[in-house]
């Protein structure tokens, strides 16, 4: 493998962590939140805003702002030496951390917040709904036919379904294991236990995903605050280190996809494993991108912790539940805590740190030492997964 | 509802791929051949994406080919689009694979692997566009 990136391994740390609250948040801006969210995370890093000299946002469907993250700067009057926004899906913006690691590494920022937020939920209009959906797909040769947002999602399932045997209901265990966690965590938009009938008996969206195979819809906002290891011995809380991080680009269009059933997220958590010097045994949970059911699955057998095509038995087996050999998505994931559409998987990574802190309450996964973090964005398209841990050697 | 959501979603034009809806007009499914490694490539590009090769034609294909994938979409993305409708990918014999759907049928009974042959159905204005039936 070429220079896996160990020149960054364990040198930055997250020191500061917030989200704000999620679910249906009428009458807030995203602008709200994204900096009621900063601010929170300056604070839990015993900084004050003064110390902030970068600055990482993404824009929002909501409220989009050519310069999002300069609107940001100026409304927080922090007057930053590092500022942009990034990405334009819930995985791809996640990329911004490992940019944000080098940034300090390399000394082009000290401190820096990375800040989103967005109001899916309530503060989208008619038209921009329907940009939303239409903003994925080629609009010259996906596009006429009508595919909605859960079917792209819904080919992959179906060709993992012919390809290995995986069952509907392999599909729906993994909205219940979510939402078992979700029960946990005070914070999550959608707390009731649901059944594996519950998901099938659920309306059909796209064959063959149900409306419970399918993430929230939601308001709410996000941030973190990194910085040097050395700088990250001083403040209040254990810093939780970045030891891996690596992407993969498999296609943009999932038409134009290498395998339906095999993303980059191979290449991805292969690159994040080689940097870190850790594999897939030493996670002692993952949190993955579940916009829809079918992308934890794939996912768990892409980044090596079960073989292609068993994603279903690991299902069956009970390990994402809490309590299982590896817990998923603790906080309740995009199925059950939020999905507020760019900043979706900040949410994973705020919760992971308040895993590797041992401060996770009620559904704190025991004596947790290194976790992974991946996301995706576009349709299985751009990976991103990054290993944490709160043991720098 | 206002007017045009009850317009099917219609393809930009661009000058680089007219000749393949142009095809469809006259019922004929054309892909760009490369001269050099002969290879045939779907979208349209100003390159060969397997050898840099410029020098592309539009070239006749088959017609025939498989399902790699599908779903059948419960809920239509707009007025324009009656669900349950299917939205496919189909490998054609020549390699390439394209977004389409499957027509003619129960969309229950569409399954990956099942061979299909284009036809070509008008989709507004005077756009036709390639779409796929059981064979």
């Amino acid at each position: 493998m070429a220079n896996p990136g160990k020149e960054l391994r364990g040198k930055v740390a997250i020191v500061g962590v917030a989200d704000t609250e999620v679910g249906v948040l009428t009458g807030r801006s995203p602008m709200d939140l994204g900096v009621e969210a900063a601010l929170k995370a300056i604070k839990d890093a015993g900084l004050k805003k003064s110390d902030i000299d970068g600055l990482i946002t993404c824009n929002s469907m909501a409220q989009p702002l050519m310069y999002h993250a300069e609107a940001t700067a100026e409304y927080l009057q922090i007057f930053p030496r590092y500022c942009m926004a990034v990405g334009a899906g819930g995985g791809t913006t996640f990329t911004a951390i490992h940019h944000a690691a080098s940034a300090i590494a390399t000394g082009m920022a000290d401190i820096i917040v990375i800040a989103m937020a967005d109001c899916m939920r309530s503060g989208l209009s008619r038209e921009q709904a329907l940009q939303v959906q239409a903003s994925t797909g080629h609009p010259e040769f996906e596009q006429p036919y009508g595919p909605t947002v859960p079917a792209y999602y819904a080919l992959i399932a179906q060709a993992h379904m012919a390809e290995f045997g995986t069952t509907q209901e392999q599909l729906a265990g993994i909205a219940v294991s979510t939402r078992q966690h979700a029960a946990n965590n005070p914070t999550a938009q959608m707390r009731d236990l649901i059944t594996v009938d519950d998901v099938m008996s659920s309306r059909m969206i796209a064959d063959p995903l149900h409306l419970l195979d399918c993430s929230l819809v939601s308001d709410g906002g996000s941030a973190i605050v990194m910085c040097s290891a050395e700088r990250a011995a001083d403040l209040p809380h254990d810093p939780i280190y970045i030891m891996g991080a690596g992407e993969g680009h498999n296609h943009e269009h999932i038409s134009a996809a290498r395998s339906l059933t095999t993303s980059a997220a191979k290449e991805a958590g292969e690159r994040a494993y080689a940097m870190a010097g850790l594999q897939s045994s030493d996670m002692d949970f993952a949190q993955l991108y579940d916009c829809f059911t079918p992308t934890v699955l794939v996912e768990l057998e892409d980044l090596g912790f079960c073989t292609k095509g068993e994603g279903g038995a690991f299902v069956d087996s009970g390990a994402l539940a809490p309590g299982g050999s590896l817990p998923v998505n603790t906080h309740g994931g995009l199925l059950s805590h939020s999905h507020a559409g760019n900043p979706g998987s900040m949410f994973a990574l705020t919760e992971s740190v308040w895993q590797l802190r041992h401060t996770a309450g009620e559904r704190q996964v025991p004596k947790a030492r290194h976790g992974l973090v991946h996301a995706q964005g576009g349709i299985m398209s751009s990976h991103t997964t990054l290993v944490l841990s709160r043991e720098a050697s | 509802m206002s007017a045009p959501e009850l317009t099917k979603i219609l393809p930009p034009d661009t000058e680089l791929s007219r000749p393949f809806w142009e095809g469809c007009r006259n019922q004929q499914l054309l892909m760009q051949q490369c001269k050099d490694c002969d290879r045939f490539q779907f979208y349209p590009r100003i390159v060969c994406s397997h050898c840099e090769g410029e020098q592309l034609s539009w070239q006749p294909v088959s017609g025939q080919g498989s399902v790699a994938s599908f779903t059948i979409v419960r809920r239509g993305i707009s007025k324009a689009y009656e669900a349950p409708y299917i939205v496919a990918l189909v490998d054609l014999k020549e390699g390439p694979r394209m977004m389409t759907t499957v027509v003619g049928c129960d969309p229950e009974s569409v399954a990956v692997g099942d061979t299909v042959e284009v036809q070509f159905e008008p989709w507004g204005s005077d756009l036709v566009l390639p779409v796929f039936s059981k064979r």
